[in-house]
Formats: C-alpha cells, structure tokens, sequence
C-alpha cells in the first residue's frame, strides 16, 4: 500500500535528472511501472495496454514542466488520462425524468451487493423527496425477499409484497401496477444475483426489462473484483444495455481498479459508490477519488469525511478552544486516540495522506503500534480524575500506583509522561508561530507528525 | 452476503446422485419444465470454469513462445505480466518467475513446452506444498467457523458443508452468528431445514457472542459431531468488526476447549488482488486454517488461490463450481492445475 507509484516513480527518475525532454527510452522503466500499479490494482490487462498506450503517446517529447519533476509529470498524465477516461467532468447523476412511477433495475452478480444497495438508493432518493418502493424480485436465495422486507422496515419505507414461489416476471409486472395505483413515483427492482453465462436467468433479466421499461438499469458491481470484472460487465451490458455502474465494498482496501476497466469496456458511467454496510453509506461517485486512490496518491478527501464523520464536532471545538488556552491534558490525550482508533488502523489512515507511505518508511520502528496505543490508554485510565487534569502532580508513589493499576510498569508510565509534556511543549510552540509555522513545526519534530 | 439461486438442475441432480440434500428439498427447484441435459461430470465442470484462465493464461503463453527458438529474460519479464492478470498475485507472480529464471540459467527450458511445464510443476508443487483435506473426526463437538468479507458464500458454503456433513452421518449444528445483515439467520435456518439440521439462532441485532455461546452450550447438551459457526461478514480492514471476530473465537475457545478446530476463511473466485490482503488480515485477526474458494463456475478466475497458498501457506479445503450441493468438493491439487493447464 505504501509503495505508491509516486515513490516508485521518484526512484526511477532520479536517475534522469536534468533531462529536459522525454524520450522513448527513458520512459520505459516508468511506464512499466505504472502498467504495474495499474494491474496490482485489478484493472483488466486489455484496458492497462490501451491506456499506458495513449500515456506514451502523450509523455513522449512533451517538455517537462519548469515546476515538475519528471515522475510528477508522468503521474500528472496519467492521472489526468485517468480521470479522462473515468469519465471526470460528465453528469453521472440518476436519470428519472419520466412519467411515474419511474423504474430502476438493480442486477449483478451474486454477492455483489443489489439488496443493500436496492435500501440504499432507496433511501437515497426518499432523502431527495421521491416516494420510492422497493421490489424484491430474488426467488432463488433463501431469505433473500425477507432481507428486502427487513431493510425496509428499517426505513420506514413500504416493500411489495412478493412471494418466493412466484415468477419474478409476474412480481414485477403486478408491483409496477400497484406502484401505479398507489401514487409512488419510483421503483426499484431487487433482482436474483446471477452469473452472466447462465442464459435462463439472463433472459429473465431481459423478460423483465421488458415488462418494466426501466429508465435506469444499474449493474452493481464489487470494487473487489479481479480481471473477470470485464467479462462480467460486458455480459450484462450486451443482454441489458445498463445505464449506470455502482460500485460496492469500496470501504475496504481494494483499490477498485474493476471501476475502471467496466468503464472502459461498456462506456457506461460509475454513479455511486457503496462504503458501508450501513444504509447512509452510498455516495455519489467522483472520478477523481477513484484514481487518486488506484495511484496511491492519497485519498485526503476521504480522510477528511472519514474523520468529519467519525470525530465528534462538539469534542473538536472543546479541544481547540482548549488548545488556544493551552490547557490541553491527558485526557484529551485519551480522547484523541479514541477518536483516532475509530478510524480505522493507523497504517490505513497513513496511507491515505499522500506523502505519508515514504515518511512512514523512514519512521519504520517508531511509530506507535495499535499495541502500544492499547496501553497508553490502560495508562490513563488507571489515573484519578486530578491527575489527567494535571500531570504534574503525578509524584513517584502515584506512578507506582498507575503502573500496578494498568499492568504496566513505572518505566512505561514515565515515559508517557515525558512524551506527553513533549506534545504540550510542540502544541505550545505550534500556537505561538500559527499556521503558517505548522509545517515548518512538524518538519523539526523528527519524529513524525505523532507526539507520543 | 451469500447468495445463490436453485437452478432446475438441483432436484434433478439429486434424484441422479442420490447424494445431498433430503426429499423436501428435491422439489423446490423445478421451476422450469425442459429436458433433462446429462450433467456434466465436476471435473468437467471444473475445467470449464477455469476455461477463461485457460484461455487467458495459457492462450496468452502459448502466444508469447510461438516461434521463440529460445526463452531467453525478456520472455520471462512478459510471462510475469501475464500471471498477475490471471489474478496469481503480483509477490507471487516474482517467486515464480525468479525460479524460472533459475531454471533458465541451469538450461531446462529450451523451448515453449519446457517452459510450460515447468511452470506447471511449480504452480503445483506451490500448491500441493500446503494442500490438506479438512478432517473432523479429531474433536466432538469439531467447531468449524466461517468467516470473511461480506458476499462471498459464506452462508450458502455452509449450507452445503452442513448437507455434507448430515448425508455421512454426523449429527450438525448451525449457529446463526450473523446478527447484523438482515434476514441472514432465516437464510441459514432455510439451508438448516433442507440438510435436516438444527439451528441456533438470537434476534436480529443480537451479540453474535451470545449466540455462538448457546450454541456451543447446545452442541455439547445435544452431542453433536459438528458445529458450524456462521459470521457476519465484514470488511477485513474494520477494526471493530475484527475485534468482534476474535470474541466470537474467544467465547468458542471458553466453552469448548481447543475449538474453533477449524477458521475456514471463504474467499470469492472473482476477486482480485485483494484476495491476498483479505487472506492477511484475516490470518492476522483469526488465525485461518483453511480456505473455500467460493463461485469457481464463472470465467476467468481461480489464479488466487495460488497467490494464497503459496504465500500464506493455508490449504485450500473446498472449491465450489456450482450453485448445487454437490458442487462443493475438497480440493484437489492436481485435478486443479490439471484443469487450469489442459
């Protein structure tokens, strides 16, 4: 995860400084590289040739920017090709302008996920003043007509009434009708998951099509997928003609190469992404995150909503107003590293901040453990209320008392102290220069960004 | 999470093998009419499957040694592109290459063929190397928990382990550690019904722990040969979820000493490179002893299983290449490489 192209990119040319124009030649290594990173990140090989292609093209004799490195402007082609090819820029929003009740089909491949999506969207649109109803139309899976039903209740959203030992060509037809009569002005279609090679099924989708003319025909698709993304696409686009790609599962480490290569081979735009099992985890999709996180640049904008929706605001205020009064004790300490471990792991948080994957290289050893953070909490924990408040009054018969309390030891104990006071210190001296001296603060700290 | 349809072919199949599931369930798949095609035996079935990568993979090496006189580095660099498309794995991919390269340099591959086998025998040797079959007689009740990312099979893997299981005889109990998904406990209580086994199940929204803990307490009350622990799946890079995991392990390991015996971590055949950092964590968090390859009856897929055998050194248990029960079978190495390479 760390060794992001931009690294790997860097090191390649260093080799070639001072060389003004790119050549044929000395950009092969680089290309490869990026061919590489490309197929690591689960990007068909037939779209990873055509694209590092039409990169070569545009690298080859292009004048190297005066404020560029070499390697950033290969990354800077290939990310601009990238976000090109994504489709960055073109509307990707739902279309339902139609006379309602307007239909959205949901199919995919088994374990893709159409029924979380199919709440989803669902709750989506009912947030965007529509008045959806959802259609479950999987026979086949046991249970499968019961989730839909349960997602609905969660919803407070009304679910059609379909029995397993129905033909789902005949549940969407009768739904349609009541969606009519009953005054909802979208619905949406939770078909069985299915292989795109299984013809009797496929041609269910089609007789289904048919009977609901729907506006949109969403194909799901897991961001986990390896090469056989391309096959798969391509089998429903031909039988179905999809109108739109969601992307699920993309709250994981996958890069979510598949997105591309689906892209590539049906012309068809990605238009939200699934981050959750949660029904509020939908979002619209932008091209731009995609590739930033397939290149391993960086994902900032992620992180940022990540932690906007995990740090508590109220508690952030708290803290600056703290910081300004410079009153900053262990048990923001404390909180700080909660709010941090919601998050996700440190390595993955690291990883998203561009720039980070080589400085944690180089910190390799020094960083703090999710082990370690376990026990800096068991620390604080085992002080009385004054002596978070006030880690000078902590004496040696107190440290005796905390190190027994947490089952650590009073050399741990003090050195928690001593990194603590040390980040009050840096927390101090961040105030006084303001925020233009916070890089600058950072960069003396040896350490890393992490006080402790 | 699992998903799977009943083709017409179950009830048939049935009726033909006389294997799987009990009578109630025969008669819930005939949804269509039609002739009865013979089915295709699994080997053949496997082969199939794996066509795509064959095409794929050894279309694409044959390609590349057509008309070479010799193999010489520049070969070999195009070889290692053309494994990690067929989702190998890149860390992988490089091991092979540099033993073909070892080869090369001691002069055994002189010409396509001889490139090809060897790559043959070193995917196989990387696959036999850890390659057990799943045995339950060492401990009753034998706890099998089932774990991985959301969508791959795990509750349908089970289902199809628990008619295994039941058909040869051994008293199964399925408990229901899915709290979260809705309607994941009906699911697994509808597998429950078809195999003839009982389930444990909570409400929904319940702690997965209390649930895992009657049904250990269940076991050992009802004296069961096999218990099978069903979780909920959940992305391998969410600490909390993997927390709840190892507590689910740790209430296992309370009740019944040395359970769970077996940490079977179920992994879709379309997943790409992400399989090996799926594989990571969860071997992390877990402590995986074996591996089902879930949805191999699609096209290009089944690379990854190399990937994650061979660097993580867990077996693969199972292989599943269709939707009926029948269709889980223990994997076969040889029969494996065989299909990919024939």
């Amino acid at each position: 995860m760390f060794d992001s192209l931009s690294d790997k990119l860097d090191l390649i040319f260093k080799k070639l400084r001072g060389q003004g124009v790119m050549t044929e030649e000395n950009i092969k290594e680089a290309l490869r590289e990026v061919r590489l990173v490309l197929l690591e990140a689960d990007v068909n090989f037939k779209v990873v040739k055509d694209f590092v292609e039409r990169v070569r093209v545009r690298a080859i004799g292009s004048q190297v920017l005066q404020s560029l490195t070499p390697g950033q402007q290969v990354i800077k082609i290939v990310h601009d090709e990238m976000v090109a090819l994504m489709g960055g820029g073109e509307d990707n929003s739902l279309d339902l302008s139609a006379k309602p009740p307007v239909s959205i089909m949901m199919v995919g491949l088994q374990g893709s996920g159409k029924t979380t999506t199919c709440g989803k969207l669902a709750r989506y649109l009912k947030k965007e003043r529509r008045r959806p109803i959802l259609v479950p139309a999987d026979v086949y899976r046991p249970a499968a007509i019961e989730q839909l039903k349960t997602l609905g209740r969660q919803l407070s959203l009304e679910v059609f009434d379909s029995k397993a030992d129905q033909d789902p060509v005949d549940i969407c037809r009768e739904a349609l009708k009541y969606a009519e009569l009953s005054g909802f002005d979208t619905v949406i279609f939770d078909t069985a998951g299915r292989l795109q090679i299984d013809e009797y099924l496929m041609n269910e989708l089609v007789r289904i099509k048919e009977e609901v003319q729907p506006r949109e025909i969403l194909f799901v698709a897991d961001a986990m997928t390896g090469q056989e993304a391309v096959n798969v696409a391509t089998g429903f686009n031909e039988r179905l003609e999809v109108t739109g790609v969601v992307l699920t599962k993309l709250d994981g480490d996958a890069k979510g190469g598949a997105a591309l290569s689906i892209k590539a081979v049906t012309g068809k735009p990605v238009k939200f992404v699934g981050l959750g099992e949660k029904m509020d985890a939908l979002e619209v999709f932008h091209a731009d995150r995609l590739v930033s996180r397939i290149l391993g640049m960086g994902d900032v904008l992620t992180l940022i909503e990540k932690a906007q929706s995990t740090f508590d605001a109220d508690e952030a205020t708290r803290l600056q107003q703290k910081l300004k009064k410079s009153q900053f004790d262990l048990e923001d300490f404390k909180n700080q590293l909660q709010q941090l471990k919601k998050m996700g792991s440190l390595e993955s948080i690291m990883g998203m901040i561009p720039g980070m994957g080589k400085m944690m290289k180089q910190m390799q050893g020094n960083q703090p453990s999710e082990k370690e953070l376990k026990r800096i909490e068991a620390i604080i924990d085992s002080m009385t209320r004054k002596e978070r408040a006030d880690s000078s009054v902590i004496n040696g018969s107190r440290r005796l008392r905390i190190a027994k309390g947490s089952g650590t030891s009073v050399q741990e104990v003090n050195q928690l102290l001593k990194r603590f006071t040390e980040a009050q210190r840096v927390i101090k001296q961040l105030q006084k220069l303001g925020p233009k001296g916070l890089m600058k603060g950072m960069g003396g700290m040896g350490k890393g960004i992490f006080p402790f | 999470m699992t998903e799977e349809k009943k083709g017409f072919f179950r009830g048939l199949m049935n009726k033909i093998t006389g294997a799987g599931e009990p009578p109630s369930a025969a008669q819930v798949g005939e949804a269509d009419g039609g002739e009865a095609p013979a089915r295709p035996g699994f080997f053949e079935r496997l082969k199939r499957g794996l066509a795509k990568t064959h095409e794929g993979l050894i279309g694409r090496i044959d390609t590349l040694v057509l008309g070479k006189k010799q193999i010489d580095a520049d070969t070999l660099e195009e070889l290692e592109e053309i494994l990690i498309t067929a989702d190998i794995g890149v860390a992988t991919a490089v091991e092979l290459i540099r033993t073909l390269e070892q080869r090369l340099k001691r002069d055994e591959l002189r010409d396509g063929e001889a490139l090809k086998s060897a790559l043959k025998e070193e995917i196989l040797v990387r696959l036999s190397r850890h390659a057990a079959s799943l045995d339950t007689v060492g401990a009753s009740p034998f706890v099998i928990m089932v774990i991985g990312v959301n969508g791959v099979g795990k509750t349908t893997t089970i289902g199809k382990l628990a008619s295994k299981f039941a058909a040869s005889g051994k008293k199964v109990l399925l408990a229901a550690g899915d709290t979260f998904r809705a309607a994941a406990a009906e699911q697994l209580e509808i597998w429950g019904k078809r195999a003839g086994v009982d389930v444990i199940r909570h409400q929904e929204g319940a702690d997965p722990s209390a649930v895992v803990f009657d049904a250990c307490k269940a076991s050992l009350a009802r004296n069961c040969d096999i218990l099978i622990v069903d979780t909920a799946g959940r992305m391998h890079t969410k600490v909390n979820l993997m927390e709840e995991m190892k507590k689910i392990r740790r209430i296992v390991g309370r009740e019944i000493p040395g359970a769970p015996h077996e940490t079977l971590l179920v992994l879709d055949a379309a997943t790409g490179q992400n399989a090996v950092s799926q594989a990571k964590l969860f071997k992390e968090a877990a402590d995986v002893t074996g591996i089902a390859l879930t949805k191999l009856d699609g096209t290009a897929k089944g690379g990854i299983v190399v990937a994650i055998s061979n660097e993580f050194k867990i077996p693969v248990r199972y292989i599943g290449v269709g939707e009926g029960v029948d269709d889980l079978r223990e994997f076969d190495p040889d029969q494996f490489v065989e299909a990919l390479f024939q």
